[in-house]
């Protein structure tokens, strides 16, 4: 049980010792996508057939999460530790791959053997991103703390608990200028400072891990993947603003991430890491996981905090802020998976290291569902600034079956579709707002020439619809108003007036919504109008009169 | 000054509007003055006729026929009030879009007729609509004057200020369900 | 509690409307407003249940901030400008009217409440001549197996009144929401129907605060059907107290 920095980076160092023996590591990936199709019953084949091999020591089979390339899995990353970690990445692998997988690796094979399930690694899916995010994920047993460890984990945390003052914590936040990743991009650094101030006995630390746009499992990978690095990130904020406790509040819909991350915090805190007196310093931290119940609307702040004190998840009005009346009535902070995930590397790293990358007011890098008619569906980091043409077509390696591109939705049903002309837009929070999209979570769907731009619309309005919490007037009813108006577009019958009417409504409901949900449920309606009118004006049916 | 050549129609609704229309009484005389009726049930045309300077109209759309008296209304008329709740909100008369036509017909002529039980009139009756409308569902309308029905009053103010064309408050004597 | 907030506020002053008052600070702009005799349109917020903002109503222009405010939640600032009555917050009175009315099935001359109704009485006020957008007529199961009381969602605005009074004040907490977006629906003790319920004490404050038809006592006609709301401010001076 570590006590100090030194004794940690001591237990990291044995750890890596003990781990040059094995020669290659055999990573097989059980993110939900790669377990959904049956990678869990080849690793088992694959460790039968290893296990009969004379130099079976000489490998390790390891589970990992999602390493990305979702659309190429079941995937299987070799990792040749005694080769400067090399990765070769084999994909679709199928469980009767698994013993010619196998043989060819331990050598007894012609590696040409597997030659049709080695993916190609130098295309610009790999080479493009910058992982800061998602360094370990599908490195890593996310089931394992050494593991963590053994990639300087709680490093970051003995370290600012013995190196930094709380003070000198929040500095290196604000350093970096993270801003948070669940959407709505607020500086993480003034967040905590704003909490750290206020006065009060009790203070509170959560975790948002209630990812629920549809095309989006950014968090869920990252719980998946690497569940103590949210846990540190947290137990960082902790100390920063002075809170001992925790949560995580995980939608119900991720089991796999809910039992990764209780056996973490277990974990963590037999070890010490998590819990009483961590490092030998005054400082102590625990972490509960709170299932939600499957609301959308549980995903906005105030909501979250009702849903965990065990209320009607209803949003309620802002001010009073978290920072002043959270969680129990206590200041209390609120981030998402994804920014808590990237506290490690810039304590480690130092903030100066973070703000190195990305654009003027956007730091860092941001990690991307990439899902629709694009080719490389799957899990992405990219650096801030790349423009979303690079994004679509070099990392995701452009439009499925020789179509033509027509838009990207970006931020779930609170973003916007943004048409080809403005594919050379910069990825950051500003210039994805001024062109009517927002960054949000990280949910990116490509639509091809084939797509209705007023079926989009009328999709995301149905899902707002539905998940609207029924308080405010405006959102609970403007609604279902716009997505009825929608489905008249859709079927052609709509009215000149409707037009009118739809442009309206959209403003209002924006306008005088309660919370976020609503105010943004307009955005797709509003984008799509606003590029690709003449869809709508193709709804209009000839008047009678 | 020329009279205004004034209209009034009467769709699906319980000719309440109507009946507080005539609730004027002697203002009906300066009224009078002022307009000339040319197409109303108190005058019986049959046809509705072309240039209308204003119609007023009764009731919300319910049948085939309502819907097509409507729009040769809208197309023949400069300006079109809707008259009384029906018209503005469909009101009692949409209270059949909560069960349907079929429904609402199976009670009439099947259950609830006692003569004739079970026959369904198929010549005299239009064809109702899936859905029973207010008036500015289905045309632009010019003014609205809700109540159930609109008092007199209401009517008289309304129309002497369309008349005179000075603006008028109609909260001042009607609202819904007044 | 309440006694220690009063003692720390200060005064402030603020304009609205272009008047200018001072008022504590730990008041809302709409009790600042309703002291001073400007009236601000409201169907959720009721003095002496807690406000939660839900109607949109009240929405003011605060100068210097983007968004609107519920002028029922926000507390007074210093040197706040506030507009309660610009020709933006008109128009947006009446589509939440609108959104209102075409919700459930409101049909005025035929309801328990015709001529107390808050509904109703706002729509005239805000100069609702008709409503903009479809109706969307739903199909509502009426709860009348209650002794006393009956439940109509077709006439309910969802303003939450009666869940709180019923939490808050009677401390009975039996009326709840039951569903989300459109399909919400006041419910009694978990969707039982509410003649069932075992901790209905039976006092009726749901009933009085009602702004409208959706919950109405039986046995009264329509002339009848006054909400006598006297209680309320008695009732929150009684706790205020203890």
């Amino acid at each position: 049980m570590p006590q100090t920095l030194e004794e940690l980076e001591e237990l990291t160092k044995a750890l890596q010792e003990k781990r040059a023996e094995i020669k290659e590591e055999i990573n097989v990936c059980l993110g939900t996508n790669c377990l959904a199709i049956g990678n869990d019953e080849t690793k088992k084949s694959l460790e039968k057939r290893l296990a009969d091999k004379p130099n079976a020591q000489n490998y390790r089979i390891k589970p990992v999460g999602c390493h990305g390339l979702c659309a190429q899995g079941p995937l299987v990353i070799v990792n040749s530790v005694a080769n400067e970690h090399e990765e070769i990445v084999y994909e679709k692998v199928k469980n009767s791959d698994a013993e010619r997988l196998i043989d060819a690796i331990v050598g007894e094979t012609n590696p040409d053997t597997i030659k049709d399930l080695r993916c190609e690694t130098d295309i610009p899916f790999f080479t493009k991103q910058k992982k800061i995010v998602l360094e370990n994920a599908g490195i890593i047993n996310p089931d394992s703390l050494d593991d963590y460890i053994l990639s300087n984990g709680y490093h970051a945390l003995f370290y600012a608990l013995t190196h930094l003052s709380p003070e000198e914590t929040i500095e290196q936040v604000k350093i970096s200028a993270l801003r948070g990743r669940g959407g709505g991009g607020y500086p993480t650094g003034l967040k905590w400072e704003s909490v750290a101030k206020a006065i009060s006995d009790k203070k509170y630390v959560i975790c948002n891990g209630d990812e629920g746009d549809p095309g989006a499992f950014m968090d869920r990978a990252v719980m998946e993947s690497d569940p103590h690095r949210v846990l540190e990130g947290m137990a960082i904020c902790g100390y920063a603003v002075g809170a001992d406790q925790g949560f995580i509040y995980v939608r119900a819909e991720y089991p796999v991430a809910v039992e990764r991350l209780k056996r973490a915090i277990k974990d963590a805190e037999r070890n010490g890491l998590l819990g009483q007196k961590i490092a030998g310093t005054p400082f102590s931290f625990s972490v509960e996981v709170r299932l939600g119940g499957g609301a959308f609307v549980c995903g906005e702040a105030t909501a979250l905090i009702a849903s965990i004190e065990g209320n009607r998840g209803n949003p309620r009005q802002k001010p009073p802020h978290l920072s002043d009346r959270g969680f129990n009535g206590q200041p209390t902070v609120l981030n998402n998976v994804e920014t808590y995930a990237n506290i490690p590397p810039i304590l480690r790293n130092g903030g100066e290291w973070f703000a190195g990358f990305g654009t003027e007011k956007s730091k860092g890098s941001k990690v991307f569902a990439l899902t629709g008619q694009v080719k490389h569906t799957g899990l992405v980091e990219v650096p801030m600034g790349m423009t979303l043409r690079e994004l679509v077509f070099d990392v995701g390696g452009g439009i499925e079956g020789g179509k033509e591109f027509k838009a990207v939705q970006t931020g779930g049903p609170s973003g916007g579709c943004i048409p080809a002309s403005l594919l050379d837009q910069p990825i950051d929070y500003e210039s994805l707002k001024e062109i009517g999209s927002i960054m949000g979570s990280g949910g990116v769907i490509v639509m091809d020439e084939t797509s209705s731009m007023v079926d989009v619309a009328k999709f995301f309005l149905e899902f707002c619809m539905t998940e609207s919490c029924g308080k405010c007037v405006p959102c609970r009813v403007g609604t279902a108003q716009l997505h009825n108006l929608l489905d008249k577009f859709a079927k052609k019958e709509a009215s000149q007036n409707d037009l009118v009417l739809l442009e309206n409504l959209c403003q209002m409901i924006k306008e005088t919504s309660l919370c976020g949900l609503g105010q943004t449920a307009p955005n797709p309606a509003l984008s799509t109008l606003k590029y690709f009118k003449e869809e709508y004006i193709a709804g209009v049916k000839k008047e009678i009169e | 000054m020329a009279k205004i050549r004034l209209a009034t129609v009467w769709l699906d609704g319980c000719s309440g509007c109507h009946m507080s229309f005539l609730d004027m009484d002697e203002r009906l005389i300066e009224i009078a003055s002022k307009v000339e009726v040319v197409c109303s049930p108190y005058v019986d045309t049959k046809e509705f006729p072309e240039n209308v300077d204003l119609a007023i109209v009764e009731g919300a759309v319910s049948s085939e026929e309502d819907l097509e008296k409507l729009l040769k209304i809208r197309k023949n008329s400069k300006m079109v009030l809707a008259l009384g709740d029906c018209g503005v909100t469909g009101n009692v008369s949409a209270m059949r879009n909560l069960v349907g036509v079929e429904a609402s017909l199976k009670c009439a002529y099947d259950e609830l007729s006692d003569n004739n039980k079970g026959v369904r009139p198929s010549r005299e009756t239009p064809k109702q609509l899936e859905r029973v409308s207010a008036q500015h569902e289905r045309v632009f309308i010019d003014c609205f004057l809700p109540g159930c029905p609109p008092p007199a009053d209401a009517i008289y103010n309304i129309l002497s200020s369309l008349i005179e064309g000075k603006e008028y408050d109609i909260f001042n004597h009607t609202r819904f369900g007044k | 509690m309440i006694d220690a907030n009063v003692q720390r506020a200060r005064t402030k002053t603020l304009t609205i409307n272009d008047q200018a008052f001072s008022a504590r600070s730990d008041q809302t702009i709409l009790q600042v407003a309703r002291e001073n005799n400007i009236d601000i349109p409201t169907l959720c917020a009721i003095e002496g249940l807690s406000d939660i903002g839900a109607c949109r109503l009240c929405l003011v222009e605060i100068a210097g901030q983007r968004e609107l405010k519920p002028a029922c939640t926000t507390r007074i600032k210093d040197g706040m400008v506030v507009s309660t009555d610009t020709e933006r917050l008109r128009k947006h009175r009446k589509t939440i009217l609108s959104f209102l009315f075409a919700e459930r099935n409101h049909i005025c001359s035929v309801c328990v409440s015709n001529a107390h109704c808050e509904l109703q009485k706002m729509g005239a006020k805000v100069g609702l001549t008709h409503v903009e957008v479809p109706y969307l007529y739903p199909k509502l199961q009426v709860d009348a197996s209650h002794r006393r009381f009956i439940n109509d969602p077709n006439r309910c605005i969802l303003c939450l009144r009666c869940v709180r009074v019923c939490d808050e004040i009677e401390g009975a907490h039996i009326l709840d929401v039951f569903a989300r977006g459109l399909e919400a629906r006041i419910i009694a003790e978990m969707g039982r129907p509410w003649g069932e319920s075992e901790n209905c004490t039976e006092c009726g404050k749901c009933v009085q605060v009602c702004p409208t038809g959706a919950l109405n006592e039986k046995g009264l006609s329509v002339a009848e059907q006054h909400k006598r709301r006297g209680f309320l401010p008695y009732l929150t001076t009684m706790k205020r107290g203890r």
